[in-house]
């Protein structure tokens, strides 16, 4: 006889509750593998999002047991031990339906923080020497693996007691721009960043580095971007 | 919070460390062999320095407290960004009134 999992799905957001589903278990299953046999074979009308199956996308993020996870890339048996899972959808931002949130504020920090390149120079001038080992190009490799997928943004209690409160993931990209050399604002990222839901909120607690399916270390980048705001104060930069 | 209160913040605090524990000294090396009024009196009545660091103090508390409840109130409650700015403005405030007073009792000449 097949073992079977005891799966308990969060449904219907706020007003919802949980629903129990038997799922067949298997090897190499992970998280996503189950919640898609559940939409295939149980009970079609459960929503949830996923895309690249591969750790790539970001998309497929949800609460596994009482922690934000991507699930394509967690197995099962890794978090379910005893053959339970209560899956949930992220926190920290507002379902749209069962395990589907509606990242739109996440993204908007995104730009908010000016997380992305401003260019200085068009492409008719000579290209910029970035050497692979100065201290900028490192800080900022550090911090440019990520996927987007808001594990951190939910992980976040900072996020969850104040909602404007940029966040890990905005303020992560921004440092990596702010470290690209061939960024031609510094001084308007800086104000970006350092404003009144900017850098400063930070608890420096580090549940978004823990939690980060890539192993980036936000907390990092953003104890950067406080030091450079503050030393831009300071100095009148800003 | 802006980087400008966050600045204000940490500075106010590494002001306080030093401040505490001189105050904490003081007071160690006050209470030897009793404590009275006229003691204290004695040494704060008419002396600048004396009135010059706790002046410091008060004022650095002012900043450093209002701050700090300031984000508390933001964090722990679902008061609007007005409100919590108003509270802490008023903390401030008050801080400094009672504080200023109590350093102007001790170190002026007058009757406390
Ligand atoms: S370290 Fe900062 S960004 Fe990371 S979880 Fe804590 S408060 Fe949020
Ligand atoms: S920093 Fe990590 S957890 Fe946060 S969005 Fe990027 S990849 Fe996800
Ligand atoms: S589905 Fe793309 S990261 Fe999980």
């Amino acid at each position: 006889m097949t073992r079977e999992l005891d799966v308990k799905i969060k449904r219907g957001g706020d007003d919802g509750g949980y629903e129990n589903f038997r799922v067949p278990q298997r090897e190499n299953q992970t998280v996503l593998d189950v919640v898609t046999w559940i939409q295939r074979e149980a009970d079609p009308t459960l929503t949830y999002r996923f895309a690249c199956r591969v750790g790539v996308c970001g998309s497929c993020a949800m609460t596994v047991n009482g922690r934000p996870r991507w699930t394509c890339r967690t197995h099962v048996s890794k978090v379910a031990g005893d053959g339970r899972l209560v899956i949930e959808p992220l926190e920290n931002m507002p379902v749209i339906k069962d395990l589907a949130t509606d990242m739109t504020g996440f993204f908007e920090k995104w730009q908010a923080a000016r997380g992305r390149f401003e260019a200085a120079i068009s492409r008719d001038d000579p290209l910029v020497p970035i050497l692979p080992d100065s201290p900028e190009r490192r800080a900022a490799d550090a911090a440019i693996e990520c996927i987007n997928c808001a594990v951190c943004y939910s992980a976040c209690d900072v996020v969850s007691w104040d909602q404007d409160y940029l966040g890990p993931a905005a303020l992560n990209r921004a440092w990596a721009a702010l470290n690209d050399v061939r960024d031609g604002d510094r001084a308007g990222l800086l104000r970006a960043v350092s404003g009144d839901a900017g850098c400063g909120n930070c608890h420096s607690h580090q549940s978004c580095a823990e939690h980060c399916p890539v192993e980036i270390n936000p907390t990092r980048s953003i104890a950067g971007l406080k030091r450079a705001s503050l030393v831009a104060l300071l100095k009148g930069e800003r | 919070m802006n980087m400008r209160l966050y600045f204000l913040q940490r500075a106010s605090a590494a002001i306080l460390a030093l401040l505490v524990l001189i105050h904490l000294a003081v007071i160690i090396y006050a209470v030897q062999g009793g404590l009275s009024a006229e003691e204290i009196l004695g040494r704060t009545r008419g002396n600048l320095g004396w009135g010059l660091f706790y002046g410091l103090f008060v004022v650095t508390v002012a900043i450093h407290g209002s701050i700090g409840l300031r984000g508390i109130l933001a964090e722990w409650t679902r008061l609007g960004r007005r409100t919590v700015n108003g509270a802490a403005w008023a903390t401030a405030a008050l801080l400094l009134v009672w504080g200023l007073r109590a350093v102007l009792a001790v170190v002026g000449e007058g009757a406390a």
